[in-house]
């Protein structure tokens, strides 16, 4: 699947919008400075993060490998304990699935645990055209859900939002689907969570269906593990009788051994923590525990595609932390809707092309998103390297966009790559270039008109040296061998 | 459905199958593990009630002649009338309990309105992990169905001293998943509000941890 | 020690006191200092743009001109980066398995000058004198392709009359990114507004770091400011001599 125009503004265009908004750049800033102090001292408590890191890139990496005989275990296994596999090629079938085990239910509501893998999909709008009421439990996906706003960051959707927006929030919009908001309630995040706890306890005791993702899927017991911190995803995988789980074929590892390196991993990577509150584990049905009838959909949704391509196929190790977001200088200035994917941050703009391809102008420009600065790389608890695949996709970008501004860039690089193949070419560009420097002086250029007032508008630009280095040498250095 | 299922099936896994053409298959034997395996900790029962009590859980501890005095106190200043005791939990410690406060037992299973207005849980626990502070539950005797320990309030668990491992890799070790599992590290808790944590979302609000020194 | 000299096309074109800067800090330690003629450019714009195949020229003149130099120095974190990671991906996308190999044989010699003087001399203290108050910002590519750690941090407060101030959260990135600053001129230049303004508040005189490039961008914003901070290059200062006053 390729070629999807997720018919957002670009980059750029998205991120000029969010950098000038002053409550995003504070709300953001606050935020994403919070949780990677708390992720680096936890972090630096252990003396062996890097082999864990190690071993988890080498596990994931592993797994993708040989993920067809995974994916058959997995399904094995899961069948055998009382569950059943379905696939999904496909977003469209992912959703009409899922619809149809809901409708089997006789039901028309369902509680869901926050799950990438059912944003990216858009199950949501698609159960609400079928007249299906999904509701979301966690709390940034409640706040998010609530407003009819989109997530802007994996762990903490509702980041750019503080806590009076959440009250305004609940307070408009709670009532609208259930307990409404107390009447007196403030922006105390204790009072606005209580908030939350009653208005989604009724859906809880009253829902027949849930709908969850999982962290991981362990491909030798058939286990699916939902790492989570506020209980809902408990309640989820406990209360009601019918359990839909979407999980993508990159969630798998081969063993429940494996789960060793990823659960320090994970909370210690994405919220922080040494362990998060409640990480539930379900392997098939139990007896009088949980659900009866239990349905796993395995996604690929452009997964396959990815995986062929030897770079750019480390993407699928992600385990959703969410720690390059909270390290990337852009993120933090641009926010996660700039993203225009349910994917922001770094991940973000190298999976998302490579789930969507890169025909249209949004996907494509998110790859550029970036200073390629590396922090993501160095957070990274799988050691993808996110720097190296953003340029892998952008010359996968150059080669396959035919726009005509991308042809004029390509002509434009390919003159300037034939003056860098030759340094007599390159000295007589600088001669011209220094008489230019001769006329600026010294002074640094202030304003210059399009394309390079995209550099001049904020910035000085330096004029050209009135001698370049060669120039000087070949005077100073070369033949008579003349010093200073 | 079933028809379009199975294409889809044979659909993703020949995707999968024809990415995965002529690339390097690995061995899981050749997956570089030099973490630590094991972790030393000088004292296990005192980092794991430091560790437990960080994430804001109530730690006691104490051994086995006054484990059943510790538990009626936590429970009487819980305000706990109604105690839910799962099946499997030894007499020693849900029979003092009996005496003084209303036991709920789940046979026949208890209504989903009991549970909810049920004031407190006591349970026993499979393993504790020292280094992240963490109980795991895998429900077998003692521990009860998941429910059991998710709609009351309070959430009190007797851990055997003997029962506490370093770190994540040695209680896994001693974990078999074949039925559900919760592993729970501290209260409830969300950080979604501008990423202050704040205690008691869903699960219980107050967990209880009891270390019993000599079992 | 015979030592090749690689300005960059940056260096060479906007900044070569930078580069005549450098030559004297190898030549007063004692290097033999040559410029190989047939040097322009290390690709790292083409490459990091996604211009791979436009790249190729660049890579194959860079390793016509250094083949065969033990050391090769060049005055910037981010292009030596390039060439020891990003070369041989270059010369693979080129199809030229010659090209290939000969990036596997150049590409170990290079250093950034820091690295060279640290590990490669073995100095700390090269001789310099430099009275005023500075920041130094640790660029991206050195810290985090090369791993420089704090050698160039060790170079300067070796230097005499130095004030070394720590400049805030030094480790973020301050927004050049090459291409970047001009696909994305607003997150670059806000990320760019945090960097001064952690630059100001230090009370420094002049800001410090080992490329030119992210100095031209950060240089550009603080002109801009008009707020008398001066950019210099790491190899500036560390050039200059008590006898230069």
């Amino acid at each position: 699947m390729s070629g999807v125009d997720l018919g957002m503004p670009t980059f750029p265009d998205a991120a000029r919008q969010a950098v000038r908004d002053a409550q995003l750049r504070h709300n953001l800033g606050r935020a994403t400075s919070t949780i990677r102090n708390k992720r680096a001292a936890v972090v630096d408590e252990l003396d062996d993060w890097e082999q864990l890191r190690a071993s988890g890139a080498a596990i994931k990496a592993h797994t993708l490998s040989r993920l067809d005989t995974y994916l058959e275990r997995f399904e094995a296994a899961v069948t055998a304990a009382g569950g059943t596999v379905h696939w999904a090629r496909d977003a469209a079938e992912a959703n009409r699935i899922v619809t149809e085990l809901v409708r089997e239910t006789g039901e028309t509501e369902a509680v869901k645990v926050k799950s990438m893998a059912t944003q990216e999909i858009g199950l949501n709008e698609a159960l609400a055209s079928a007249g299906i009421s999904a509701w979301e439990t966690d709390l940034a996906e409640l706040i998010v859900q609530l407003d009819e706003d989109r997530p802007s960051h994996i762990l903490v959707p509702a980041i750019h939002r503080n806590r009076s927006e959440i009250r305004e929030i609940f307070r408009r919009e709670m009532a609208g689907s259930g307990t409404p908001a107390p009447a007196d309630l403030t922006d105390d995040p204790v009072q606005l969570a209580e908030a939350a706890r009653h208005h989604l306890r009724e859906k809880f005791l009253r829902a027949n269906v849930a709908i969850s993702g999982a962290n991981f899927a362990v491909a030798e017991t058939g286990s699916l593990v939902v790492v989570e911190s506020e209980g809902n995803g408990r309640m989820c995988l406990t209360m009601p009788d019918n359990l839909i789980s979407v999980v993508g074929i990159e969630k798998l590892v081969p063993s429940w051994r494996d789960l060793e390196v990823f659960l320090q991993l994970l909370p210690r990577s994405s919220t922080g923590e040494r362990m998060n509150p409640y990480t539930s584990v379900l392997s098939g049905v139990t007896e009088g525990d949980g659900p009866s009838n239990f349905h796993v959909v395995l996604l690929d949704n452009g997964r396959s595609e990815a995986l062929a391509d030897e770079v750019g196929s480390q993407a699928l190790r992600c385990i959703r932390c969410s720690a390059c977001l909270n390290v990337c200088p852009v993120y933090e200035r641009a926010g996660g809707h700039a993203y225009g994917s349910v994917y922001p941050g770094p991940i973000g703009a190298v999976l998302t092309p490579q789930l969507y391809g890169v025909e249209s102008e949004d996907t494509a420009s998110l790859p550029y998103a970036s200073t390629l600065c590396g922090a993501c790389y160095d957070v990274c608890p799988v050691a993808i390297e996110i720097p190296e695949l953003l340029v892998h996709l952008r010359n996968r970008t150059t080669r396959e966009r035919k726009g005509w501004f991308d042809r004029l860039t390509g002509t434009a690089m390919r003159g300037l790559g034939w003056v860098f193949g030759d340094s007599k070419r390159l000295g007589r560009a600088q001669r011209i270039a220094s008489l230019g420097g001769r006329l600026f002086g010294r002074r640094g250029i202030g304003r210059l008109p399009w394309p390079m007032s995209r550099w001049t508008d904020a910035r000085d630009a330096p004029a050209p040296a009135p001698e370049s280095f060669r120039q000087w040498w070949e005077r100073n250095r070369t033949g008579s061998g003349d010093e200073r | 459905m079933k028809r379009s299922s199975h294409d889809a099936r044979e659909a993703v896994l020949g995707s999968v199958r024809s990415a995965l053409a002529g690339g390097q298959r690995g061995s899981a034997d050749s997956i570089p593990r030099e973490y630590r395996g094991r972790r030393h900790v000088e004292a296990l029962p005192e980092l794991f009630r430091e560790r437990v009590a960080e994430y804001r859980a109530a730690v006691h501890t104490t051994d086995s002649a006054g484990a059943p005095e510790t538990v009626l106190g936590v429970l009487e200043r819980a305000d706990a009338r109604r105690v839910v005791v799962p099946e499997g939990l030894p007499a020693q410690w849900s029979d003092p309990v009996a005496e003084r406060h209303d036991t709920l037992e789940d046979r026949p299973r208890l209504s989903t309105t009991t549970l909810e207005n049920a004031d407190a849980v006591l349970t026993t626990c499979t393993v504790g992990i020292a280094t992240t502070g963490t109980i795991v539950l895998d429900h077998g005797p003692g521990q009860g169905r998941r429910a059991l320990t998710l709609l009351p309030d309070t959430h009190v668990c007797l851990v055997a001293a003997s029962r506490v491992v370093d770190d994540v890799p040695a209680a896994l070790a001693e974990l078999d998943p074949v039925g559900p599992m919760t592993f729970i590290s501290g209260p409830s808790a969300t950080s979604d509000i501008e990423l202050e944590r704040v205690e008691g979302v869903h699960g219980p609000r107050d967990l209880h941890v009891v270390i019993v020194g000599d079992v | 020690m015979r030592v090749a000299l690689f300005a960059t096309c940056l260096g060479d074109t906007l900044f070569p006191g930078a580069v005549r800067a450098t030559l004297r800090v190898l030549e007063r330690l004692g290097c033999t200092v040559e410029f190989p003629p047939g040097q322009t450019c290390c690709g790292q714009m083409h490459t990091n743009t996604g211009y791979h195949e436009q790249a190729v020229p660049a890579v194959r003149s860079f390793v016509a001109a250094f083949e065969g130099y033990d050391h090769v120095v060049a005055p910037s974190g981010s292009c030596v980066g390039s060439i020891r990671h990003q070369h041989d991906i270059v010369a693979e996308r080129g199809g030229d398995r010659k090209l290939s190999e000969a990036v596997g044989r150049v590409s170990p010699h290079v250093y950034e000058l820091s690295e060279f003087l640290v590990d490669v001399l073995g100095v700390t203290d090269v001789g310099a004198y430099f009275p005023h108050r500075v920041t130094y910002h640790p660029t991206c590519h050195s810290l985090r392709m090369l791993r420089v750690g704090d050698k160039p941090r060790r170079l300067l407060s070796e230097v005499r009359g130095i004030r070394l101030l720590e400049l805030p959260e030094a480790e973020q990135c301050c927004g050049f990114g090459g291409t970047f600053a001009l696909k994305n001129p607003d997150v670059s230049v806000a990320m760019g507004a945090d960097k001064t303004r952690h630059v100001r508040e230090t009370g420094a005189e002049v800001l410090c770091a080992s490329d030119s490039s992210c100095l031209m961008h950060m240089g550009g914003l603080l002109d801009r400011q008009r707020e008398g901070i001066r950019t210099m290059h790491l190899a500036e200062i560390l050039a200059g001599t008590e006898e230069d006053r």
